[in-house]
């Protein structure tokens, strides 16, 4: 079974939205000047809301929101979000990388954004349905 | 200044149980784009044998990163300077997924400190149950506290 790879657009919206509803009110992901304060070149995004978008890719290809066992990530780049309309790309793929010893599939998944990883070592484990 | 490695092994007191509400399992899908009728249709979950909605696999960071921040994090005697945090690896293993009801505590523990190439790394470690003590969800995060400005 095959894994097509899942694009999903990121704005300067979509990260106050999530600083809101996670409670990471944390101002690299809202504020240009402090992203820029702290020796950032602009407004990153949240590494959980990257991380969410994984997530959705994981459960829409297991076709079941439950079916996620373990989920894992490093965080090995950041994604920058310019303040446009079009915002940022994040494109999330993943290979099977067969079973574990209970049965479940385990995949090992790819984010890039401007054709730059942004996450290694990421994982997941998924219960067949 | 290093982290305090004392705390290796340290856990802190359960803490006050986390309310998982119908909408805010709903307000944190909409952020994140996730069109998964389970996550917003209680008839959905309940068709799956869930008795309310249940939260994307991300969810539990919510309350995770907010418990360990004010118990570990802000601990003035670790050392912790958060303006040279950033977050390093994240990791979930669940039992089951949340679900709207759920009241959740959380046991935190620093799992790890190490330093390596003047920068910190500290593995915290969430176990999720509920007030029952059932395990719904195990949650680490790496945090890497970059080393200090040569002045």
């Amino acid at each position: 079974m095959t894994f097509e790879p899942q694009t999903f657009r990121v704005t300067r919206a979509d990260l106050v939205r999530y600083a809101g509803a996670s409670g990471d009110f944390n101002p690299i992901h809202w504020s240009e000047r402090f992203a820029n304060s702290v020796g950032l070149p602009g407004v990153i995004a949240h590494g959980m809301f990257t991380m969410a978008l994984v997530g959705r890719a994981v459960t829409g290809w297991a076709g079941a929101p439950d079916a996620v066992v373990e989920f894992s990530v490093r965080f090995s780049r950041p994604v920058p979000v310019p303040d446009t309309d079009e915002g940022t790309e994040v494109v999330v793929s993943a290979v099977v990388k067969g079973e574990t010893e209970e049965g479940h599939t385990k995949l090992a998944l790819t984010a890039t954004c401007q054709g730059e990883k942004v996450l290694s070592m990421a994982q997941a484990v998924v219960r067949k349905r | 200044m290093p982290l305090d490695q004392s705390y290796v092994g340290r856990s802190f007191p359960p803490t006050e149980p986390y309310l998982v509400g119908r909408e805010k399992i709903r307000e944190f899908a909409r952020a994140i784009g996730a069109p998964e009728r389970e996550y917003h249709d209680p008839e959905a979950a309940r068709a799956l044998g869930y008795a309310d909605v249940i939260a994307p696999p991300t969810f539990p960071i919510i309350f995770t990163m907010a418990s360990s921040h004010a118990q570990i994090v802000e601990d003035p005697a670790l050392g912790v300077d958060y303006s040279r945090v950033v977050h390093g690896d994240q990791r979930f293993s669940y039992a089951r997924p949340i679900v709207a009801g759920d009241a959740l505590v959380c046991v935190n523990t620093v799992e790890d400190i190490t330093s390596r190439g003047g920068h910190d790394f500290m593995t915290t470690r969430s176990d999720v149950t509920t007030e029952a003590g059932e395990p719904v969800v195990t949650v680490w995060a790496k945090l890497v506290q970059r080393g200090e400005e040569p002045a």
